[in-house]
């Protein structure tokens, strides 16, 4: 087979390796995009946008439940599972066309199948194999190679995965039917996505979390707030527990779980397992590479380097925090990097937001308040509760906080935390004063329209220095 | 599409320059390899050759601009068949350039035992902050708070952000010891077009005081005031002093000097400085720690023995650097010096002839000067100051005798070299100067 040659190869097209690509291409290198299933990775096809397209329709569910507060009334509320499924899927479809699209426009050559590392060849170039189903498709070589590779849902001993009865993320958004009774292993933003979703269907949902609270990356406020939300919901929630084993029926599944000592069992139809991710590091050919693989996830520096020369790893593949806009940006800073842009800077970690699609949503940037404090700094938390909002109490979502965390001498904002409608939409402006490193007084200086919900981002600024006006 | 010619960098630390003359005329054909003009730096003055084929469109900065900034296009080529009319670029004025944005310098690694380091316009990358042709200095809020509540000078630091904005990492840095401080040549081209003069000194003021000539300053004399004023305020000096006798070495060049041939290229005619040059490079090797710059990262140990040697020129002074003295002969010494120097009086050096060097050495012996001190030349962290042989009287054994004496003075960078390594080195030097023969051990 005649190899192809390019100025740089990426295997994986998902929002890292696609967003890479077409970065890289614009910088005028002729790019090669691998892919093994579909444009667009977990993220578009398995993962952010299917999940949101789901929780749209199960608020509009809530919502429908709560027609009366808003002054209408309707009966014989019901749904299909098998629309919004297939909703969902359209919606992925859709999108996974469009970065087909985007490809095409910016010229960058799509390989189906799957890439694998093949030695380097003349002139110290890399060679990458394409594969699909054990065929070869394809012989490419690169000066530079990305590997964008993505990860998986961890699948633990006893805990393996079944279309009936122990659903991961993959089997939880194309449900069959929809089940009556749901348990939910672990409490991170995907565990709680399709908690909250089941619950807003109408499902006997139960989350059991082997930290002490939900939402453990979140700050300790928040994940109490969103704690006493979803079991306001009716949500049953099992902290400090996790569950010893699984007994398969035949139209349930019975769950062992320990707490506090005590060993509780509980039948449910399905068992959703969120235990975590594992990256795909295997068959991309690392083995006899410097390479470095820790815990199924490529050991990279700030700008996606590898221990091997012109191999680089981002994204899932490579550190946490695995979220679809890190692996994005980690595409940009790395091709940047390799074309010898100046000024590259490696991604700060503390500027990432990170979404939860819950209901209430959470979002948030930077330092939790204990982080903070244990890095022995002075701070000046500020808090603003939906309730003093107009604009939330106008949409009828009370509910919700949003809470400021400052350096009491320098006024960096470290942390921003919040819980409540619109929250995704809104950490937004506390990434850019982060990034440009403005201090509460350019927050204070800031004009927020009014009414809205950002308002309260004012307000929790406000808080911080007791000078908060609504509350 | 007409090409833009761009002022170029003729050395890694080198921002700004003056376009001494232009050898072209608008309308000219040129081709490539050709000079177009002379760019005068602060201490040569380089021809810059066209890379490009075709015509001289237009000349950008006029025939004896100063300042004019690194990356500022200075002329335009035109291609075959273009006429003038399709420049488009704004003429830079040549008389107050528009500053060109300072390279990310914080990206550059430490590479100690490269020959990066001590270049005479080292200096240049020291303050930045990058001041806009306005003043305005870019700096993110909480930079500047921090900054303010830790008294640094924002203007002293180099911004990493965008666009060379100071942000809170450089910020940190600069508290920890790191860029703000950071050893100049370490880091190419930070660029202040308005560098922040300590003390500054107008004309007008001083006019009043009497009729008086006025002497425009040459880059060269900008980067010898700025440079040695820095070094003395920040460099903390000290000074030993030690009379050597070289009577035996006086006798030794004779000697060698006499086993030269007549003429043709195997001549040679061996000076004291050569010797001196020698034994420095000699004795460095036995006291390497005084081979050595000071850093807010570290002490840099350098690997190489490179002699700078002060050389006056007309309008300054240079000083090209004999690479590796302590591996070379005297012959192969004496022979680099004497080009070096018959080249630098002319403006011929190339950068890398007279930027790097890890130890200098000034020798004003030649004026009868008996003895002074000089100042040390950044960043490293010793000079040598050579006085006048002469005879003097001396106690040996308790009677007076004459010897011929040269009084040598070390000035030293205490923050790298202590008291106690500048003694060794200097009497490691004494011995070697004392006894030439030792040389050869």
């Amino acid at each position: 087979m005649a190899e192809q040659s390019f100025d740089l190869i990426v295997v994986g097209g998902g929002p890292g390796g696609y967003v890479a690509a077409i970065r890289a291409a614009q910088l005028k290198m002729n790019v090669a995009l691998v892919e093994r299933e579909h444009l667009g990775g977990i993220c578009l096809n398995w993962g952010c946008i299917p999940t949101k397209a789901l929780l749209r329709s199960s608020e509009i569910n809530h919502l429908l439940h709560h027609l009366d507060a808003y002054g209408f009334s309707a009966s014989n509320i019901s749904f299909d599972i098998g629309k919004i499924v297939k909703r969902s899927r359209a919606v992925a479809g859709q999108l996974s066309g469009g970065v087909k699209h985007l490809l095409r426009k910016n010229k960058v050559t799509v390989f189906d199948g799957q890439g694998k590392l093949a030695g380097i060849g003349a002139g110290g170039v890399r060679k990458v194999v394409v594969a699909k189903d054990g065929k070869p498709v394809a012989d490419l070589v690169a000066k530079n190679v990305i590997l964008a590779t993505g990860a998986r849902a961890r699948v633990l001993p006893g805990f393996e995965p079944d279309p009936k009865r122990v659903w991961t993320y993959k089997e939880a958004m194309v449900p069959p039917t929809m089940p009556k009774s749901l348990l939910v292993i672990g409490s991170g933003a995907i565990g709680i996505e399709f908690a909250s979703f089941y619950r807003n269907l109408g499902a006997e949902v139960t989350v059991v979390e082997v930290m002490d609270r939900v939402l453990p990356v979140e700050d300790e406020e928040i994940s109490a707030f969103a704690k006493k939300a979803f079991e306001k919901q009716g949500m049953k929630i099992l902290t400090s527990a996790s569950v010893k084993s699984l007994k398969k029926g035949a139209d349930s599944v019975t769950a062992l779980v320990e707490q506090a000592g005590k060993t509780l069992e509980i039948t449910v139809e399905v068992v959703i397992s969120a235990v975590g991710i594992v990256g795909n590091f295997e068959n991309l050919g690392l083995e006899g590479t410097k390479v470095k693989v820790e815990k199924t996830h490529v050991v990279t520096d700030g700008y996606g380097a590898t221990g091997e020369p012109g191999v680089y790893a981002i994204g899932d593949l490579t550190g946490p925090p695995w979220l679809a806009h890190k692996a994005s940006h980690e595409g940009v800073v790395c091709v940047e990097k390799l074309v010898g842009i100046k000024g590259v800077h490696p991604l700060d970690v503390s500027n990432i937001p990170g979404c939860t699609y819950c209901m209430p949503q959470v979002a948030s940037v930077g330092m939790t308040e204990a982080k903070a404090k244990a890095e022995g700094r002075e701070i000046r938390v500020g808090r603003f509760p939906y309730l003093g909002n107009g604009k939330a109490i106008a949409l009828g979502e009370p509910e919700g906080l949003v809470k400021t965390i400052f350096d009491a001498k320098t006024g960096e904002l470290l942390g921003a935390h919040m819980i409540g409608a619109e929250v995704t939409e809104l950490i937004q402006g506390y990434g850019i004063a982060k990034t440009l490193e403005t201090t509460e007084v350019e927050l204070m200086h800031t004009v927020f329209p009014h009414p809205t919900l950002s308002e309260m981002m004012h307000e929790s600024v406000l808080d911080a220095y007791g000078r908060a006006i609504h509350f | 599409m007409p090409i833009n010619v761009l002022m170029p960098a003729l050395s890694p630390t080198m921002t700004e320059g003056k376009l001494a003359r232009w050898l072209k005329k608008e309308g000219d054909a040129v081709k490539s390899g050709q000079v177009l003009c002379e760019i005068e730096t602060d201490k040569a003055t380089m021809e810059v050759e066209a890379v490009d084929e075709g015509t001289l469109g237009k000349i950008l900065v006029a025939e004896g601009a100063e300042g004019v900034k690194v990356n500022t296009p200075i002329a335009v080529i035109l291609e075959e068949g273009e006429k003038a009319s399709a420049i488009t670029i704004a003429p830079a004025p040549s008389a107050a350039p528009t500053p060109t944005l300072p390279r990310d310098g914080g990206e550059s690694p430490i590479a100690p035992n490269t020959t990066t380091s001590p270049s005479p316009v080292a200096g240049e990358s020291r303050g930045g902050g990058m001041p806009a042709s306005d003043g305005r200095l870019f700096a993110s809020p909480l930079a500047r708070r921090m900054a303010e509540q830790a008294k640094i000078d924002l203007g002293a630091i180099k911004g990493s952000g965008p666009s060379g904005r100071i942000v809170k990492a450089d910020i940190d840095a600069a508290l920890a010891g790191g860029s703000a401080r950071k050893a100049p040549a370490m880091s190419p081209v930070a660029a202040s077009a308005v560098a922040p003069t300590p003390m500054p000194v107008a004309s007008a003021a001083l006019a009043a005081i009497g009729p008086h000539k006025l002497i425009p300053l040459t880059t060269m004399r900008r980067v010898i005031a700025r440079r040695l004023t820095e070094s003395k305020q920040q460099v903390p000096h000290f000074y030993l002093t030690i009379d050597c006798e070289i009577d035996k070495l006086l006798a030794g060049r004779a000697a060698l000097n006499a086993k030269s041939p007549e003429k043709g290229p195997g001549a040679f005619k061996l000076s004291v400085n050569d010797f001196i040059i020698k034994s420095v490079a000699v004795a460095l090797r036995q006291v390497p720690n005084a081979n050595a710059s000071f850093s807010d990262e570290g002490m840099l140990i350098w690997e190489n023995v490179d002699i700078s040697v002060a050389v006056a020129i007309p309008g300054g002074l240079i000083t090209p650097i004999i690479r590796r003295a302590d591996q070379k002969g005297l012959v192969q010494i004496s022979n680099e010096m004497k080009d070096l120097a018959a080249r630098a009086k002319e403006g011929k050096l190339k950068p890398e002839e007279f930027q790097g060097g890890t130890f200098s050495i000034s020798n004003l012996g030649m004026f009868g000067i008996k003895q002074f001190e000089a100042v040390i030349n950044p960043p490293q962290g010793c000079i040598l100051a050579i006085g006048a042989g002469e005879q003097r009287p001396v106690v040996k054994n308790g009677a007076l005798a004459i010897a011929t004496v040269m009084t040598c003075s070390l000035s030293v960078d205490h923050r790298v070299v202590d008291g106690v390594v500048g003694a060794e080195f200097i009497a490691a030097f004494k011995k070697i100067i004392e006894d030439p023969l030792a040389m050869l051990l």
